[in-house]
């Protein structure tokens, strides 16, 4: 399927939850160094689960809506389910295909959401490796 | 500025010069292929596409070593390919001539080996233009010795602030300038020659990165009075994996080498050696002779256009561009429109980010480079966090230009 199917550039021009939440547990910026494009996310927790999700950022149609996409779906989820949430989760989640010229913009929002995840934890963040095994 | 060349106007052929080019005869999918991504890298003629393979079909030996007649013609290659290169670019001896990996490397070599002899509180000056592979290096020097880097910024249209270095030069003993010659991103120029002669009243080195620079017009490194220049041959229709460093005998006889290995000693024994004369100094290990074989055979290649017509032809392309990117709609060529442009241009587009625009033109058969073109920078002075370049050559017609203006205005719509 087109990469710049409709849902896609519906995200884009209209993000979902793109804005910065005036209360928040956590937030963590990410940038994918090869084009400069970058997420910032936050995320109130309640306990062990995800009670909202705001984001900031700049970049190409595919990373802003994998970000727009990704911040509905976490939405009362548990730290364990958010952080159980693979690569191919999100591209099933984009539902178009992505070659691997693209495949960091796709999965930029899963590489802040991992990295968010870990610094609510105080844990050390990880590095793009971990999220793109061949990146 | 650069040196012009007076001919009498003769037209180049550009349908006859694409046919020598078997990359371009490609389709990617329905649509022919427009490549304009030559800041990045150009395409090689087949000329020397069938050098290198000559090279290895006949000639092929590992050079300055063997004691063969085969070698002697691996020497002989090699070492032809310095002399082509020392008269194109108008070095005063082919010795002047170092042959690295490429131009990131041969900036590498000035900043490692000549600047060893940096101190805490020396001074190198950048522009705001320049290339990563034109910072970074120097940044590695600054957390290494201590040393400061003094910055020339620019104007909204990319011209350096001549107070500005007039300043950094005046207060601060300045050691090296290191500067690009044409611009990645903006396809603009500094002026070279007058910035030289400033520098060197200030006692002041300056590096040339003519990365940019060599493929569009002539350079004489004399005449423009520099000390170092540093240039690929991949961006001068020639291979990859093959750079140029020239510098002034005289300074490059006082560095020492950048990688131990062979070719580059005098002799070695158990806790001592001595090192090579220049330039095999500088050419530790077996070098890339089928690469130096290839970028002699770009250089006659492309000389045998006269330089004035190149630069003609270039100009028209990028003038066309800009008059037809300027009909669109939220479109902005950083810099602004300018007729002293050569090689590249680049746009913000509002509603689109560069990455989804190169990709969608890529579909289209339309290569063009999006991002920030390793100069992050330069990016931030124009407030943009990246762009959408397009970079021309030779082969390049107006056609392929009406072609992108159009793929633009096909793509826009369900951006806005």
């Amino acid at each position: 399927m087109d990469l710049y199917a409709e849902n896609i550039l519906d995200h884009f021009r209209h993000p979902h939850r793109k804005a910065a939440l005036t209360r928040h547990s956590v937030e963590l910026q990410e940038k994918n160094p090869s084009c400069g494009d970058s997420l910032t996310l936050m995320l109130r927790m309640k306990k062990n689960t995800i009670e909202d999700v705001g984001w900031e950022g700049e970049g190409c149609a595919i990373s802003q809506a994998s970000m727009s996409i990704l911040a509905d779906a976490l939405i009362g989820k548990t730290i364990e389910a958010a952080q159980a949430l693979s690569p191919k989760d999100i591209l099933a989640m984009l539902g178009v295909e992505v070659g691997p010229r693209r495949l960091k913009c796709a999965l930029l929002s899963l590489h802040a959401l991992r990295n968010a995840l870990r610094k609510f934890q105080n844990l050390p963040p990880t590095p793009w490796r971990e999220v793109l095994p061949n990146a | 500025m650069f040196q012009m060349l007076c001919y009498s106007p003769l037209a180049l052929d550009i349908p006859s010069i694409r046919r020598q080019f078997p990359i371009l005869s490609q389709r990617i999918g329905a649509y022919p292929l427009v490549y304009l991504d030559n800041a990045a890298t150009t395409q090689k003629p087949k000329t020397v596409l069938d050098a290198m393979t000559h090279f290895y079909e006949t000639s092929n030996a590992n050079p300055h070593r063997g004691l063969y007649p085969l070698a002697d013609r691996a020497t002989q290659a090699y070492e032809d390919a310095r002399s082509r290169v020392a008269t194109f670019i108008h070095a005063t001896r082919p010795e002047e001539i170092v042959f690295t990996k490429s131009t990131t490397e041969s900036i590498n070599i000035i900043a490692k080996c000549w600047g060893r002899t940096l101190r805490a509180g020396d001074v190198i000056a950048l522009s705001v233009l320049e290339h990563h592979s034109n910072i970074v290096p120097w940044l590695q020097l600054k957390e290494e010795r201590g040393i400061d880097i003094a910055w020339i910024d620019a104007d909204g249209t990319g011209r350096l602030n001549m107070e500005t270095l007039e300043k950094i030069l005046g207060e601060k003993h300045v050691k090296l300038l290191s500067l690009s010659a044409l611009s990645n991103v903006l396809g603009t120029a500094p002026p070279l020659q007058d910035i030289i002669a400033m520098a060197h009243r200030a006692q002041c080195l300056v590096l040339l990165d003519a990365a940019q620079a060599v493929a569009h017009h002539p350079i004489d490194v004399r005449e423009l009075d520099a000390d170092f220049l540093a240039f690929s041959s991949h961006k001068l229709y020639g291979p990859t994996g093959i750079g140029v460093l020239w510098g002034r005998e005289r300074l490059l006889d006082a560095m020492p080498p950048m990688l131990g290995g062979g070719m580059m000693i005098d002799e070695v024994d158990c806790d001592h050696f001595t090192f090579a004369e220049i330039p095999q100094r500088f050419e530790g290990g077996t070098p890339p002779v089928a690469d130096a074989v290839g970028l002699h055979a770009a250089i006659d290649w492309l000389t045998q256009f006269p330089w004035q017509e190149i630069e003609m032809h270039e100009r028209s392309l990028l003038t066309t561009a800009q008059n037809e990117l300027s009909k669109i709609e939220g479109l902005s060529i950083l810099g602004g429109t300018s007729q002293e442009r050569s090689g590249s241009l680049s746009f913000t587009l509002d509603g689109i980010h560069p990455h989804d625009l190169a990709e969608l033109l890529g579909q289209r058969g339309i290569c063009v480079r999006a991002g920030h073109h390793c100069a992050q920078p330069l990016h931030r002075h124009f407030a943009a966090p990246a762009s959408t370049r397009l970079s021309v050559a030779l082969y390049n017609t107006e056609e392929e230009i009406f072609a992108l203006a159009a793929a633009i205005q096909e793509i826009l719509p369900p951006f806005r």
